[in-house]
């Protein structure tokens, strides 16, 4: 099996490599609507869906009633009533772009996986080598701007509909998905100059972010201090990076750019069918991917544990062979980006919605201030780490940050006169 | 790079740019830049400068671009019927093109490349860490400058936009 892959052309290889990433990621997608369905039922107090079954399965004493209770049929349900029912044009639109505009929606949401590695396996050397497409050095640089993109499938749609509520939608989208990136892109400055020591090569590569939290390259300041987790050395990066990622993936309690409850549907009010199934997709490939980015960044990608490493693990189980070390290591990092998934679901039905003014307030009044004292912070802190300052002078940044973002982001909001 | 990728992303940069300025709709505009702008994004790679590819898309596609199409969706443009050129600018205009032409015809004419070096150079735009050396170094002074204009502008775009109706306003 692995001789007959070798041995077969690189871009045969590249293919059959891509085309199983896409092929765990769009059926996840459409797993996740479901996901959420259950998920508000159960935090809602209610049983959710639990009626759908196919006969043959209803056959099963035991295991088929089960299922059905657990809702399994209803994404085959869904899916199925999508791909099957009438695919509604409206003759007021522009058909062009809006025909388009879901397929930008998909493309960039499943192009950012090759940059993202998902799992790792060691080689004879006892080296962790991660599992990706594309091992770039550019990396999460590369997430960052092909992602950027997805923003054109809202104002698209938002535009082509030539109709109120969708255009307000994608006004709206494009003017919170700008705002957000900015807060999102400060953030993870502060990651990438802990791990980039000053005489080595640099990188930005997201593998070298999880090599760094295993413990395994030596950074700026002591090593990692044995594998520690980045969310416990930068808690306040992790957390503007998931509240601007809650935004730039149009969740609630960000989702402007659809808000049922002012805009009928938001930017796909005009849309059914498949087309608006596949900004559904869309939105939960976003949702794995940045999900995938939060964990190779703060989580420590496919470790387990903090301060145990997946070499470590390995070593403990006794676990040789690479195709199951790297089972392994893909199955704790899914483990991770579905846990993340559920929270992104937690939040959504616990957490109202915003409103658009608030939304704008909190993206430039008080999360880029944030993201901005966050990296200052940092960049002195590192410097102070690395000449081996007293510990007053960590004291005095910490105070010093602190003050700062006290007067900008904790004062009083001034009344202008009308 | 192979002749054939310059070549198509090179045609395919023109073709886009063209549209740009020949499109009244002006979505259809923003778009045309959009793919211009992925067709630079492209030569970049051709270059071996992936940083600055991906920076040209992460800055200049993903959010200037869409600034451009919020401003145009705002103001709700319909672009159709354009007044009909004063003479000075159709003077002006004339003259552009006729520049860009002698400069293209004396390129082509009269220029020549020095023949390429044996050793090929890394581009600067490859590494994130020498491109960012160069920045500190060699060209602190244009980054000093560009970064104070951009100051200026944006003080500009402050003051133009609020309306100031007293001296309490300005505080």
């Amino acid at each position: 099996m692995v001789e007959f892959y070798n041995q077969l052309h690189p871009v045969v290889q590249g293919v059959l490599k891509g085309l199983a990433v896409i092929m765990v990621i769009f059926p996840l997608g459409g797993v996740c609507s479901m996901a959420e369905r259950k998920v508000s039922a159960w935090i809602q107090g209610r049983p959710g869906p639990n009626r759908a079954i196919v006969p043959w399965a209803a056959w099963i004493p035991v295991l088929g009633p089960f299922l059905q209770r657990l809702g399994l049929f209803h994404v085959m349900a869904d899916g199925g009533k999508m791909l099957f029912k009438e695919d509604p044009l409206p003759g007021h639109v522009n058909k062009f772009y809006f025909v388009l505009a879901p397929i930008v929606a998909m493309i960039p949401a499943l192009t950012t996986v090759t940059a993202v590695p998902f799992g790792a396996y060691l080689d004879e050397a006892g080296r962790v080598i991660p599992l990706g497409l594309a091992n770039v050095d550019i990396g999460l640089l590369a997430v960052f701007a092909v992602s950027s993109l997805g923003v054109y499938s809202l104002i698209l749609a938002g535009w082509a509909s030539n109709s109120k509520y969708p255009f307000l939608g994608g006004v709206r989208a494009s003017a919170q998905l700008i705002s957000y990136e900015l807060s999102m892109t400060l953030s993870v400055i502060p990651v990438f100059m802990w791990i980039n020591a000053p005489g080595r090569e640099s990188t930005m590569g997201l593998g070298r972010v999880v090599e760094f939290q295993s413990g395994a390259w030596e950074g700026f300041t002591s090593a990692s201090w044995g594998g520690l987790w980045f969310v416990f050395v930068m808690p306040v990066s992790a957390f503007i990076f998931i509240t601007a990622l809650f935004a730039e993936t149009n969740r609630q309690p960000f989702d402007m750019p659809e808000s049922e409850a002012d805009l009928v549907g938001g930017f796909h009010t005009e849309y059914g069918a498949f087309k608006w199934g596949l900004f559904f997709v869309a939105e939960y490939a976003h949702m794995i991917v940045g999900s995938g980015v939060f964990t190779l960044l703060f989580f420590g990608g496919w470790n387990p544990l903090p301060w145990i490493p997946l070499a470590k693990l390995v070593a403990w189980l006794g676990v040789s062979s690479p195709i199951l070390v790297g089972i392994l290591s893909i199955t704790i990092f899914l483990a991770k980006v579905l846990f993340l998934i559920f929270f992104f679901m937690w939040v959504r039905w616990t957490v109202p919605r915003f409103r658009y003014d608030q939304v704008m307030e909190i993206g430039w009044k008080k999360l880029l201030p944030l993201a901005i004292a966050n990296l200052l912070f940092y960049a002195f802190e590192i410097g102070a780490l690395q000449t081996a300052q007293p510990w007053w002078v960590h004291a005095a940044i910490g105070v010093a940050t602190l003050l700062a973002l006290v007067f900008v982001v904790m004062r009083p909001e001034q009344k202008l006169a009308a | 790079m192979g002749p054939f990728l310059f070549l198509f992303f090179a045609i395919f940069t023109v073709v886009c740019a063209i549209g740009v300025v020949v499109n009244k709709n002006a979505v259809n505009a923003a778009m045309s830049l959009l793919l211009s702008l992925v067709g630079v994004a492209g030569l970049f790679v051709g270059l071996e400068a992936y940083l600055l590819a991906f920076l040209l898309l992460l800055v200049y596609a993903g959010a200037i671009v869409a600034l451009f199409l919020f401003i145009v969706m705002l103001l709700d443009m319909k672009g159709d019927d354009r007044p009909r050129l004063a003479a000075v600018p159709m003077l002006a205009r004339i003259v552009a093109v006729a520049l860009v032409a002698a400069g293209v015809v004396s390129f082509i004419a009269r220029g020549h490349l020095p023949s390429p070096p044996v050793q090929v150079e890394p581009a600067i735009g490859s590494d994130l860490k020498v491109y960012a050396y160069q920045l500190f170094t060699t060209y602190l002074l244009p980054v000093q400058i560009l970064g104070f204009l951009l100051l200026i502008a944006m003080l500009g775009v402050i003051v133009l936009s609020k309306r100031f109706e007293g001296m309490d306003d300005i505080k």
